[in-house]
């Protein structure tokens, strides 16, 4: 059985929580008592608003006390569930601008991004900047939940209006797999079952599409990229002389035999043998966790990388890369130097430039400012201070990713994706 | 059962999503033991420590940990599990460290709750930070699951706690990608959750597939019992009778292994792990809500609990 991890976007109050609740809800995946808890609390909070609303599912994922108060998504809440098709690991992201970083921290995992949209409302900005990190991150697939139709009357043109919207926004982001839904999360029309209110509508249900989409088919499986996470010397009597490169294969697939390059040294050696588990297997494929033994005794310490000699990522101390600022104490300025972590290496860097900054809105490349704020999206150039080995997150999303991290306060302050190098 | 990698036939072995949780997990693993000084991995010899350290096994061996196993006992764990515990860290020839929750009661003047639905649960966090300071833990590695509980459905893999071992739920570090940053300061620490991203099935099923040992009280037994509001808890003298309270015997097993004062059983005749692992699937209440008292006392008891320091 297979894993899918999809994460809701879209605006405050579009209903993410909701639609993720009545998932839970149809597929009878909330159990007695977390459905008790969540009618006690519905309860308490009409009292207190004088309404006499039904149960709110979106309390299902509003886990924390203020949330709760506030009646909105603060962070992320990960939710569980299962067909006999499909594993679902869903994502539930804040839509509030101020917590764009963790819809971020959300959406970097996601197979699929389901982006919601008020049907009163239409396309707005906070969908226009959903939409562009989902297709920064190349978030696989993108489904458009047109929501609170029956807000509109279950209206056939203002859905199309919407959708006809969004299908251009999706053309200028490059957005290939979309598919657009009109639902109502609240009743549950068109989320796990189809619904006889929009017969208008001839496409699939949230869940359907869930169930049907085809996933990872953008799996790097060409480029081997072993980085070395941590050396396993047991130095004991029976193996004296043991030394096992532990480390997650990112891309691609290795065998016993290949020849292989260690970066940064560059030197080349062998695959000797593979282990899992203590066991000999022959052939890693990623993301698998494994041991390598290589043939020759080479100075291989954690954060260097194994890459098949003939098939070598871009060794350089120069990168160009997409970076989503996420520091709401301090700009990112020229000049200012950063802890850069990429795979399990970490490095000092400095920023050379900024190159453009993305207008949310209209997606368009802005000359460039001098500083990056909060939720800013912006193209840097960054000078490390050793070589690293990277590719561009097109071309290999597992082995082109980074983050900044503050010297100072140690916070993650930028979620960056490799451009190709001109 | 699908091939999981062992193959002699060269062929590259394709990955379920229970494979994918597993690498997750090492790689997890590997990442604290890359990235901290001093970490420790909390074991409790419940189903979920076990599992976390059968993901040791397969992240670390043939070498050792690069950790010890951590135990906070409160005095009022079930010998069954402790027995398993020490056993456990014995056969494996590795590092136990246990601290008593009675020994900071003590040296603390701590006041115990009393009364009928006391527990210690609360006190745990006092010797878990005590034990972090006395070892100068930078990094504890936790089984806790995000499917168990609304707190920690929105808890990262690398939980930052402040030096006082608080969690911050509103300004939690973005975690992107696989790349998890465990850098800090001097006296702050991290919370590691491997099995984050695991489900109850999901631990069911990997013990039945890995064949890995649990402590019988998983297993149906018969026991004796208190009846309480509806709960059966293991008769013990840490539990102060109530007159409501009727001493029952059953044929039980325990869903979750925590303190006997807060956690319940299930009536079942399962003695075999396809039968417990039947039994979970069919029911409709939720791990926790059937067999910890604790959780159930404020809607938000483990979100206080962990802005406090706990687990």
């Amino acid at each position: 059985m297979d894993l899918l991890r999809f994460i809701t976007a879209g605006s405050v109050d579009d209903g993410k929580s909701t639609l993720i609740g009545r998932l839970l809800y149809d597929t009878k995946s909330v159990l007695t008592d977390q459905m008790d808890a969540i009618e006690r609390a519905s309860k308490t909070r009409n009292q207190a608003q004088q309404t006499n609303a039904p149960i709110d599912l979106a309390l299902l994922t509003d886990g924390l006390r203020s949330e709760r108060e506030q009646g909105i998504t603060i962070d992320v809440a990960y939710k569980y569930f299962q067909t006999p098709t499909r594993k679902y690991i869903s994502i539930d992201a804040p839509g509030h601008i101020q917590y764009t970083r963790n819809m971020v921290t959300g959406a970097s995992n996601a197979d699929l991004a389901v982006v919601l949209i008020d049907a009163r409302h239409g396309v707005i900005e906070q969908t226009k900047r959903h939409s562009l990190i989902a297709s920064m991150l190349g978030i696989e697939h993108v489904l458009v939940a047109v929501n609170k139709m029956d807000l509109v009357n279950y209206s056939e043109s203002v859905f199309l209006d919407i959708a006809s919207t969004y299908k251009l926004l999706a053309e200028s982001l490059k957005i290939n797999n979309l598919t657009i839904i009109p639902v109502s999360a609240l009743n549950g029309d068109n989320v796990a079952t189809k619904t006889t209110q929009m017969t208008w509508y001839a496409g699939e249900s949230v869940l359907e599409h869930l169930e049907n989409v085809q996933i990872r088919q953008g799996v790097n499986v060409a480029d081997a990229r072993f980085p070395v996470q941590y050396v396993i010397r047991p130095q004991t009597a029976a193996l004296p002389d043991y030394r096992g490169y532990a480390g997650k294969l990112l891309s691609g697939v290795l065998k016993k035999g290949d020849e292989v390059t260690v970066l940064p040294s560059g030197r080349n050696t062998q695959i000797e043998s593979i282990e899992f588990g203590e066991k000999e297997i022959g052939v890693a494929i990623a993301p698998q966790s494994v041991v390598l033994h290589l043939k020759d005794n080479l100075d291989i310490s954690r954060g260097d990388m194994v890459v098949p000699t003939n098939n070598q990522p871009i060794l350089s101390q120069d990168i160009d890369t997409i970076v989503c600022w996420m520091d709401d104490r301090k700009a990112l300025r020229v000049g200012n130097k950063y802890v850069l972590q990429h795979g399990v290496a970490r490095v000092r860097c400095v920023v050379k430039a900024i190159d453009y900054k993305i207008d949310v809105n209209t997606y368009e490349k802005n000359s460039a400012p001098n500083e990056l704020l909060l939720n800013d999206v912006a193209r840097i150039t960054l000078r490390s201070a050793t070589a690293l080995p990277y590719d561009s997150y097109t071309q290999n999303r597992a082995n082109g990713t980074m983050i900044l991290i503050d010297e100072t306060s140690n916070i993650t302050v930028g979620a960056c994706m490799i451009e190709e190098r001109k | 059962m699908k091939n999981r990698g062992v193959n002699e036939d060269q062929q590259p072995a394709s990955m379920d999503a229970l494979d994918y949780l597993e690498a997750e997990a090492i790689h997890i693993l590997r990442e604290v033991a890359g990235q901290f000084e001093r970490p420790a991995l909390l074991f409790s010899g419940g189903k979920d420590s076990i599992t976390l350290v059968h993901l040791a096994l397969k992240a670390f061996r043939p070498g050792k940990f690069p950790f010890p196993l951590v135990h906070i006992d409160t005095g009022h764990n079930f010998k069954e599990a402790t027995d398993f515990r020490d056993t456990l860290a014995q056969s494996l020839d590795e590092k136990l460290i246990v601290r008593y929750v009675e020994d900071t009661i003590r040296t603390k003047n701590l006041q115990e709750q009393t009364g009928k639905n006391a527990t210690r649960n609360w006190l745990q966090t006092f010797t878990l930070l005590d034990t972090i300071e006395e070892f100068e833990f930078d990094c504890c590695i936790g089984g806790a699951r995000r499917d168990e509980e609304k707190a920690r459905a929105k808890e990262r893999i690398f939980s930052f706690r402040d030096e006082f071992g608080q969690w911050d739920p509103k300004r939690q570090r973005p975690e992107l990608w696989d790349l998890f940053n465990g850098k800090i300061q001097k006296g702050e620490n991290v919370r590691v959750f491997p099995i984050s991203n695991w489900t109850e099935m999901d631990v069911w099923n990997y013990i039945r597939r890995e064949k890995i040992g649990l402590p019988p009280i998983y297993f149906s037994h018969q026991r004796e019992m208190i009846l309480r509001d509806g709960h059966l808890l293991a008769n013990s003298a840490f539990i102060q009778k109530d007159p409501d309270d009727q001493i029952v015997t059953r044929q039980v097993r325990f869903r979750t292994v925590g303190d006997m004062t807060c956690t319940a059983a299930v009536e079942s005749e399962a003695v075999l792990i396809d039968d417990v692992i039947a039994e979970i699937m069919a029911t409709r209440v939720s791990e926790r809500g059937e067999t910890r008292i604790d959780d159930q006392q404020t809607e938000a008891a483990m979100e206080d609990r962990k802005k406090g320091g706990y687990f």
